[in-house]
């Protein structure tokens, strides 16, 4: 027998859930997100939390923001998405702005200062740990291997303007992507 | 008021080119607030995203930093009001009938064509960043072992950071 779904989630509770996950947050929320709506909340299952992550990855913006949005929208609409974003966005907001205002009084103290060097290194890791994540699994798609390096070219190096580079890098990979997996059907066949 | 539309204008259009997620643009906000409107050195951008993923929240707050920087709590506001409202009012369009082209063949050819250029895009981010804070040997090798930590253990990475701070007040590293 199957327990009965949860009620849907009020406006406060999207606003109250988001808040929570927001303040849990440290150095990528999405994993919190998925925590609180799948497994504590139970709002959406796992395969309709998927469904709608696939939405907020397909469409720009980030994410976890797009996520919020998309899931206040599905139960109650423009106020739904405003409750789930604003829990979400506000307490990090106040928070990184008195961050701000601290390092800025506090920047010019040696101490502080020689914190913020290596720290600054250590999060550009982070990033980087990331990149390598997201360009290994092109190690099995050669012509995407090519796209990615151009696109890094051309704005690591020549320093293009990144809406040219999406309006130029995007239609180009779509088509040889495009081209490249029909190949493979029929070859298949 | 000047630099709050130009704030405005620069974070809106960042918004709408950020296919992947928030670190794809992070090369063009440095282009844009450390060489096209010169507000902040390139340390100074690495210390503001530092310290927007050591807080709470997702990383795009380093909006909110740059706002703050650039034309106080008024420039925060606005700078993140503009990163994340256009794609917001995107998605809350979209959501709507996703599930009538999330099946598309087109959608996946899409979707698979964005995956290299974002990998590109991040790639760049992090190289633009390791080339500014990697300022010396012990750095360089700070950035190697870090990145080996967030890649090959399950360590939180709030605890590397933490100990890379750790590292730099007491004067070890620098």
């Amino acid at each position: 027998m199957r327990e009965a779904p949860p009620p849907a989630p009020t406006c406060a509770d999207l606003f109250l859930g988001f808040l929570t996950t927001g303040l849990c947050g440290f150095g990528g929320v999405l994993p919190w997100a998925r925590r609180m709506v799948v497994e504590r909340r139970r709002w959406l299952s796992a395969a309709e939390f998927t469904d709608l992550l696939g939405l907020c990855q397909f469409l720009p913006g980030p994410n976890v923001i797009n996520l919020s949005v998309a899931l206040g929208a599905r139960f109650h609409g423009v106020r739904g998405s405003a409750a789930a974003f604003a829990g979400l966005m506000s307490a990090p907001t106040v928070i990184v702005i008195a961050l701000g205002f601290a390092y800025h009084r506090l920047a010019a103290i040696p101490i502080v200062a020689h914190a913020f060097v290596t720290l600054s290194a250590a999060a550009s890791a982070l990033v980087l740990a990331t990149a390598i994540k997201i360009a290994t699994p092109l190690r099995e798609r050669p012509i995407g291997a090519l796209v990615g390096l151009a696109t890094f070219a051309a704005v690591a190096w020549l320093r293009w303007p990144l809406p040219l580079v999406i309006v130029g890098a995007v239609p180009v990979s779509a088509l040889l992507t495009w081209a490249v997996e029909a190949r493979a059907t029929v070859r298949r066949r | 008021m000047r630099q709050l539309a130009a704030l405005a204008g620069i974070f809106a259009q960042l918004s709408l080119v950020a296919f992947g997620g928030g670190n794809s643009i992070l090369p063009e906000m440095q282009r844009q607030v450390v060489q096209v409107h010169p507000w902040i050195t390139a340390q100074d951008f690495a210390a503001l995203y530092a310290l927007a993923q050591a807080a709470p929240g997702p990383n795009m707050l380093v909006s909110a930093l740059i706002g703050l920087r650039v034309a106080g709590v008024p420039g925060a506001l606005v700078a993140l009001g503009s990163l994340c409202a256009p794609s917001s009012a995107l998605t809350f369009v979209c959501a709507g009938f996703w599930h009538r082209f999330h099946t598309r063949p087109w959608r996946i050819v899409v979707q698979r064509a964005l995956a290299p250029v974002t990998a590109g895009l991040v790639m760049a981010g992090a190289a633009l960043l390791v080339r500014t804070t990697g300022r010396s040997v012990g750095l360089d090798l700070l950035i190697l072992v870090a990145t080996a930590l967030f890649l090959l253990t399950r360590i939180h990475p709030l605890l590397v950071l933490a100990a890379a701070t750790a590292l730099g007040a007491s004067g070890l590293i620098g």
